[in-house]
């Protein structure tokens, strides 16, 4: 037997707090993904040809290359600037970054799937330009899209190993690290694999719920 | 133009072992995604529980944690494969697993009646699936598709980090010899942009093939 509990459970305790670190990273990412989704969102819709413009080919530039090359852009070029951040800092603004454009496209399809009528009418009742967003369209496009936007946290959940790439301490970094001391990578890599499996799916089961829950209210 | 005729060489040479990760794991996956898509549906339970295990554990877990498992994990087994087989290998099981959903519920959405007019018409089950149904169901399962074809190639780059020298792993190491970051990685962003466009072109291409009995010119 090559597995030996007896040393699975001694780095256990370690990658818990390390679990921490991803939990940390993917909740403070996710919550700057969702607001930055709007703002792309509303931006894509803008009245203004360039706004628009410029915003989906933002979208377009991000959705399309791979996040890793984003960090290392974030990563190295800030500093250059004058910016030093702490590697997570940067981590969660990368992910944020990245998430963001995918959950504009989901903001918007729920925007769009808002009926005509409902602008016509908030127009029609002489609501400021705000309150037409704040009031009308976004409390009825929202609820709708938690399903998709739920399943963007699952799928930003498991990219957030990536950050071990500008050496942030999260989950697979300090598995990895604790194999390179031991020479034994098999128990910590199971471990992380089975603790990000575990969570997935009482994650995507939660999701589930949501969706059946919002499909009985309809 | 000096940076480019020093960069972009070592780039496009980076960008031959990304596309060689694409393609195979794209292969891998295509096939992986048809034999687990259709074993869900399976009556047999044989045949329905690997697959669903399939699915659900490489959708539940992170392709970097499942890279490096591969890479660090696997060698204790006795197996010890080289880093672009091994890039190869858990593209491909990771795409095949979102793949797999995708022939799935393309197949579900073929409606009822396809099946029972086949079974009417004495076509055995075989004959029901590649005649009547899969024609029906792949101009489906493009788009999304075409869209799992993206996110391998966006992937790819996560192959850097088991030091295989693709288009991101040479962008570090131009950046490290240089430090012109800014350039360097804006370039590399622009060429995996290019990459993934005409990917994308391709899939749509291939989308037009498929559907063209639709539009009378069979």
């Amino acid at each position: 037997m090559i597995w030996s509990w007896e040393y699975a459970f001694e780095v256990l305790p370690e990658l818990l707090a390390a679990f921490a670190v991803t939990l940390e990273a993917t909740l403070a990412g996710f919550a700057l993904a969702l607001v930055l989704g709007l703002v792309w969102a509303i931006a894509r819709m803008a009245p203004l040809r360039w706004v628009s413009r410029t915003a989906s080919a933002w979208i377009e530039l991000v959705r399309s290359t791979p996040l890793l090359i984003q960090l290392y852009f974030l990563y190295y070029v800030l500093p250059e600037y004058g910016l030093t951040l702490s590697p997570l800092v940067i981590g969660v603004f990368a992910l944020g970054m990245h998430y963001g454009c995918y959950t504009a496209e989901v903001y918007r399809a729920g925007i769009e799937a808002v009926p005509r009528g409902q602008w016509e009418a908030a127009r029609a009742l002489n609501l400021p330009r705000r309150a037409v967003w704040l009031r009308v369209v976004l409390p009825q496009a929202i609820p709708p899209t938690l399903p998709v936007l739920g399943n963007y946290l699952i799928a930003m959940f498991k990219d957030t190993p990536l950050l071990a790439a500008i050496t942030v301490m999260e989950m697979l970094q300090t598995a990895k690290l604790i194999g390179a001391g031991s020479f034994r990578y098999l128990e910590p890599l199971t471990i992380t694999g089975v603790v990000f499996l575990v969570v997935s799916l009482a994650a995507s089961s939660a999701i589930r719920l949501l969706e059946n829950r919002h499909a009985v209210r309809r | 133009m000096a940076f480019l005729q020093t960069h972009l060489p070592a780039l496009l040479d980076g960008l031959r072992t990304t596309l060689q990760l694409t393609v195979g794991g794209a292969l891998l996956a295509a096939a992986l995604a048809a034999v687990a898509g259709l074993g869900r549906r399976s009556p047999r339970r044989l045949c329905r529980w690997p697959a669903n295990v399939y699915v659900e554990v490489f959708r539940g877990t992170s392709a970097l944690v499942q890279l490096f498992w591969f890479y660090f994990a696997l060698p204790l087994f006795g197996v010890s494969l080289p880093a672009l087989a091994t890039g190869v290998l858990v593209l491909g099981l990771n795409s095949g697993a979102y793949g797999a959903e995708v022939v799935r519920s393309a197949i579900a959405a073929v409606p009822a009646g396809q099946w029972e007019a086949a079974r009417a018409l004495q076509l055995d089950e075989r004959q029901a699936l590649f005649r009547v149904i899969l024609p029906q169901a792949l101009p489906m399962m493009l788009p999304p598709a075409g869209n799992l074809l993206v996110e391998l190639l966006k992937n790819t780059a996560l192959v850097s980090l088991i030091t295989l020298s693709e288009l991101t792993f040479t962008a570090q190491v131009q950046r490290a010899a240089t430090l012109e970051t800014v350039p360097l990685f804006a370039l590399t962003l622009a060429i995996y942009f290019a990459a993934a466009q005409v990917l994308l072109a391709g899939v749509r291409r291939l989308e037009r093939h498929v559907t063209r009995h639709r539009r009378g010119r069979a």
